[in-house]
């Protein structure tokens, strides 16, 4: 991890005493190792080369940095005001005339507050809508449950014929954009707040419905997603020096999950660890323990999150230490699984 | 621009009218045939809109049977997309498709569902089925439109009972806020939902004063005068405009057939039998229209 993002780190574990605001604009800072502020930026780039590539955003220019690609193709950006069903229903529309919107807004409003227009006027016509939510999970902290974004992943991963990827840091995400441009139908992208510390060194070659193996190991798979993929790996050092050799996976690719690495993970390390940012029913573990299943594979599995239940209002790492999923916390519930498994 | 093909009629004479009406009859046998196919559907809620899509259809829309895809093409958004059963005669009978294949309506794995699907049927500009969003595709179309330099306009029909839904007005505001002259809202008036009459479950009036506090051009007209109608829609100011347009259509819903108008009974229903043969000779004598 770089310097700057350990700055940015602190800012996004709370530990910075700065606003809202003021963390979003940090002076100083190398804004390109922070996802969403990488969001505008990227896309206006691509749509530099690709007059089909359009913005929409529901009054969040700010937050998601539209206004990055706004400022260089200001005709191709949309602001809908606070409508997010309008904004991707009208997506659904462009797209339906030769374009490929993303539309952004935060993620619990994304996929809560549009969930039928993503199924009926994105999913269902196979239209390449790019559904862009971000500030996902407990990121927002404690602007409560409104924005929280934990169900997300759970209903979006519903819908048939929507692919559902997760990024992991800036260089990760500026993948999954390029890589998008290329993907025939409809699309989530889940984002986190714009501070997630840098996992990749630089843009990786993603191959479509492959997660990334980070690390190897024989002990046991942590199989991680998004905002979690950096803790997980962290919580793999600090289990290597417990002697616990851990396989770490970056399953971005959650809709469709990369089934192979699940089975292959089960059949060499034993026993599976899945950590997301979101309520546990239905997300990511959810999905991993379904490929066991189906695969009449037993192993002692581990989904890891957000309990079935609304979170407490907190700063984003009071809440990540309190449900355990900080690079410590991930580590002590590997161990528990482990030690359980050997019981 | 390039080719621009001349719409199948154009002038407002007698021929015209007679034309008109005589395929809106067909829009109304169509359905009733179809729907004894299918066991059960929507008759009153096609039987309202049948002059709006004769006249949309037959003299107004910019389209090309056979080039459905053509990106210059005038688009149709029917939002209120149950009356799917009497677009899909009239799609036919342009040459999209085979008209037999209309009787496979319903039956299992047949592109011909109760609303319209845009990746199975010629000639459907968007799939529809869920109320309240079609006017926001259309916005979505009409920002296309201008984005490209395509001149074609974007025809939304709407139910007044679909007023209720929010989408719709966060859509008419985006609409004059983007100065979408290119949009054209159709309000199918037809006065019933399914629970009733629209102005006892959800009141939608006054229309024309809602519409035009967003910002909106209105017009106002008989939904079964074809004469009217072709007169409002031949006025509409160019679509390269600042100003959205809608035109309210007061119609009836189950219009054509006595025993179905303004009844709430036949939002969905069915004919067998001596009911059958009664309705398809009433429609056929004209006596509703």
């Amino acid at each position: 991890m770089t310097t700057q993002a350990q700055d940015q780190s602190e800012i996004f574990n709370g530990t910075a005493a700065v606003g809202f605001k003021d963390a979003r604009s940090a002076d100083g800072t190398d804004t390109r190792a922070i996802p969403a502020f990488v969001f505008g930026e990227e896309l206006a780039a691509l749509a530099d080369s690709d007059p089909r590539v359009v913005v929409l955003t529901a009054d969040l220019g700010r937050s998601n940095r539209a206004l990055d690609f706004a400022a260089r193709h200001p005709d191709r950006f949309v602001n809908v005001g606070i409508a997010e069903k309008n904004m991707v229903t009208i997506a659904a529309g462009m797209a339906s005339c030769g374009y490929v919107p993303f539309a952004a807004t935060f993620g619990s409003f994304a996929a809560l507050l549009c969930a039928e227009q993503i199924r009926t006027d994105c999913a269902y016509p196979g239209l390449p809508v790019r559904i862009v939510g971000h500030h996902s999970g407990m990121s927002m902290g404690f602007y409560g449950t409104s924005h929280h974004s934990l169900e997300d992943l759970g209903m979006m991963r519903t819908i048939a014929g929507l692919t559902v990827v997760c990024a992991t840091d800036a260089h990760h995400l500026r993948a999954l954009l390029r890589l998008s441009l290329h993907h025939p139908g409809a699309m989530y992208l889940r984002l986190g707040r714009g501070r997630d510390p840098q996992v990749y060194d630089a843009v990786p070659d993603l191959v479509p419905g492959r997660a990334v193996t980070l690390r190897d190991g024989d002990d046991l798979t942590i199989i991680a997603t998004g905002s979690e993929t950096h803790p997980a790996l962290e919580a793999a050092a600090i289990l290597a020096e417990r002697g616990v050799s851990a396989r770490v996976l970056d399953m971005w690719t959650i809709s469709p999950l990369d089934r192979d690495a699940v089975r292959a993970a089960a059949a060499e390390t034993g026993a599976i660890l899945t950590v997301e940012e979101g309520n546990v029913t239905g997300g990511l573990g959810s999905a991993v323990a379904e490929v066991l299943a189906d695969a009449g594979v037993s192993v002692p599995l581990r989904r890891h999150g957000v309990p079935d239940e609304h979170v407490p209002v907190g700063p984003p790492a009071a809440l990540y230490a309190h449900y355990q999923l900080d690079a410590p916390g991930i580590a002590a519930v590997a161990q528990d699984l482990l030690k359980g498994s050997q019981a | 621009m390039g080719e621009r093909p001349v719409p199948p009629t154009a002038t407002a004479g007698t021929d015209l009218i007679e034309r008109l009406s005589e395929r809106a009859r067909f829009v109304r046998t169509e359905t009733v045939r179809l729907t004894r196919i299918a066991g059960a559907g929507h008759y009153s809620a096609v039987f309202s809109c049948a002059e709006l899509f004769s006249v949309l259809y037959y003299s107004r829309l910019r389209i090309d049977p056979a080039r459905p895809d053509w990106p210059g093409r005038d688009r149709f958004v029917l939002s209120k997309g149950h009356a799917a059963i009497g677009l899909y005669p009239v799609l036919a009978d342009l040459g999209y498709f085979d008209p037999s294949e209309l009787d496979t309506y319903t039956r299992l794995g047949s592109p011909f569902g109760d609303h319209p699907d845009m990746n199975k049927i010629p000639g459907v500009d968007f799939s529809s089925g869920s109320l309240g969003h079609g006017l926001s595709v259309s916005v979505g179309m009409a920002l296309a439109g201008r984005l490209s330099s395509l001149d074609y306009r974007v025809y939304c029909m709407l139910g007044d009972g679909e007023l209720a839904e929010g989408q719709v007005w966060e859509a008419a505001m985006a609409a004059s806020h983007f100065g979408l002259g290119n949009v054209v809202a159709i309000v199918d008036a037809n006065q019933l939902g399914i629970d009733g009459f629209v102005r006892d479950v959800m009141a939608a009036e006054p229309i024309e004063q809602r519409f035009a506090a967003f910002g909106w051009q209105t017009h106002r007209v008989d939904g079964h005068d074809l004469r009217a109608l072709l007169e409002v829609f031949g006025a509409l100011p160019d679509q390269a405009g600042r100003r959205p347009q809608v035109i309210i259509a007061d119609t009836i819903k189950g219009k054509g057939v006595k025993r179905m108008e303004l009844s709430p009974d036949w939002h969905v229903g069915n004919l067998a039998g001596a009911d059958y043969d009664d309705v398809m000779a009433e429609l056929g004598r004209g006596e509703g229209s």
